[in-house]
């Protein structure tokens, strides 16, 4: 994707946001409401900057730290826990249906049970994200080593290499694809999974920012600040792991 | 250099492939191991790789029982050797990281390894083999024969005694291949190599191996002495052995009647 492409997209939301937001302020639309629910960008932006270096930034900081924790935990456990099984087609029989029955089950409604469970800190938010991205990661990562082509093992273990020399010169490179793309597919979750976790037991944080302006304060504009320090959090984290992708697997894009 | 005795194999469910299996080469003998699919040509090469446990019988390389890869002993496939993330200057030094990593421990690279500069090692294998210009590509940017010669690259850089190849330039064009079998005569001339090359070409056979061993419904050894220098192909003599070969392997594989036991 060209740079110039991405931002012509988007001005081009930019202006759809302003033009729905005139829509619905100009009363043309039946919606009964004494102040505009949805301000343009001209009204946000200001808003946003000015609650940036104050609320807004540690409430996205707070934010952007559970996620990143998350990730990294994820990836720290699905892992190791994929390469196994992918390389045990024996754990793998054994687990498969474990996995296949938990993968699906939306772990959103386990929030309040992890929130009994692991307290109303950071951690219980951390679990939650981590759950969901475990089983991305974990599932890509173990087809990803289970589909290494037999013909590429036998000649990397005819050049002299164990288990241990299997493990780091094929298996760790070959589940990096898959990490990053796990990651990718799995972030706008993360974020959206975020939210409603930030909703639960906290006053920090995004989610609760965002909670707090549109539906105590009824300050809209800054609702719309903290939805959109929300979007910008999601495709950061976008851009950040399609950068790592380019930097760690250049192959992947040589022509 | 190679002897395999009373060799049996099968694989679960199946007919057993090598009944009481007796063979041995010398060092430095080049041979070529012909016959279509299905007749565990391949299967000899990954028993003598050491990649399989023979069902029973032994099989030793230089005097030793092959129960593992052994250190010394080179294995090119057809395609899908070279990792596809590393470029070919990373995958020639593949197999020298991995000595590296064990070090030398007998095991997994050779007692006596002396261990070298790496990339002084790699750069002149790659220099050696041509690739030079390429070795910041990786695999999917190479050519098919580029690739193969990363491959025998990677494993001469492990300064091997015996090369086993399966197929090795099955799936190259025909220039290509001819040019790959003339290094391979160069390389086995220049490192005093024992080379096996497993093929479905009676071409190939003809001018790779010395000594051919014909696989079918029985296994046959046909004595091809004038094989062995690049100009063999332009031979009356090598004419006259695609000949025998193409006789030998009408009869013993007479498409009727399946693969049998041996």
């Amino acid at each position: 994707m060209r740079k110039r492409d991405l931002l012509l997209g988007t001005l081009f939301l930019l202006a759809a946001w302003e033009a729905l937001s005139w829509l619905v302020g100009s009363g043309v639309l039946p919606l009964r409401a004494r102040t505009n629910i949805l301000p343009g960008p001209l009204e946000v932006f200001p808003v946003f900057l000015a609650e940036l270096p104050t609320a807004l930034g540690g409430h996205f900081l707070v934010s952007l730290w559970r996620v990143l924790a998350s990730m990294l935990l994820a990836v720290l456990l699905a892992v190791p826990a994929g390469l196994v099984m992918g390389q045990s087609p024996g754990l793998n029989r054994l687990l498969s249906p474990l996995i296949y029955l938990t993968y699906p089950v939306p772990k959103v409604v386990l929030v309040p049970i992890v929130v009994l469970i692991f307290g109303v800190g950071d951690l219980s938010k951390i679990v939650v994200i981590t759950l969901i991205l475990f089983f991305q990661i974990l599932v890509l990562v173990r087809d990803a080593a289970a589909n290494l082509r037999p013909e590429l093992l036998q000649s990397v273990r005819s050049l002299g290499a164990g288990r241990r020399a299997l493990f780091l010169y094929v298996y760790l490179p070959a589940s990096l694809p898959a990490v990053l793309t796990a990651l990718r597919v799995s972030v706008g979750i993360a974020v959206a999974i975020l939210y409603v976790a930030e909703l639960y037991a906290t006053r920090q944080g995004l989610g609760y920012y965002i909670f707090l302006q549109g539906s105590s304060l009824f300050d809209y504009p800054a609702m719309y600040a903290g939805i959109m320090a929300m979007a910008l959090l999601g495709l950061g984290l976008y851009f950040a792991v399609d950068w790592l992708e380019r930097r760690l697997c250049p192959w992947e894009f040589a022509q | 250099m190679i002897s395999v005795r009373d060799l049996m194999f099968g694989y679960p469910g199946c007919p057993p492939i090598f009944q009481h299996f007796n063979w041995s080469a010398a060092a430095g003998e080049a041979w070529a191991i012909l016959g279509p699919s299905g007749y565990g040509k391949s299967t000899l090469l990954y028993l003598l790789a050491g990649l399989r446990p023979p069902t029973a019988g032994t099989i030793e390389i230089d005097g030793q029982p092959i129960h593992r890869p052994r250190p010394r002993t080179g294995l090119i496939l057809q395609d899908f050797g070279l990792l596809p993330w590393a470029n070919c200057e990373q995958n020639v030094s593949l197999g020298l990281r991995i000595h590296g990593f064990y070090g030398p421990d007998g095991k997994h690279a050779p007692l006596d390894q002396r261990p070298g500069d790496l990339a002084v090692r790699a750069s002149h294998w790659l220099a050696r083999l041509g690739l030079t210009g390429v070795r910041h590509r990786y695999p999917g940017q190479l050519s098919g024969g580029q690739r193969q010669r990363t491959a025998i690259a990677r494993t001469l850089a492990l300064n091997p005694d015996l090369l086993l190849m399966d197929e090795p330039f099955a799936s190259l064009d025909a220039p290509t291949r001819e040019s790959l079998q003339n290094l391979t005569l160069e390389l086995r001339a220049e490192q005093g190599l024992t080379t096996v090359v497993v093929t479905h070409s009676i071409e190939e056979a003809a001018f790779l191996g010395q000594r051919i061993l014909v696989f079918g419904r029985a296994i046959e050894v046909v004595e091809n002495p004038g094989a062995g220098g690049v100009d063999y192909r332009d031979q009356p003599d090598y004419q006259g052995m695609i000949q025998v070969l193409r006789g030998r392997l009408a009869a013993l594989t007479d498409p009727l009647s399946a693969p049998a036991e041996r």
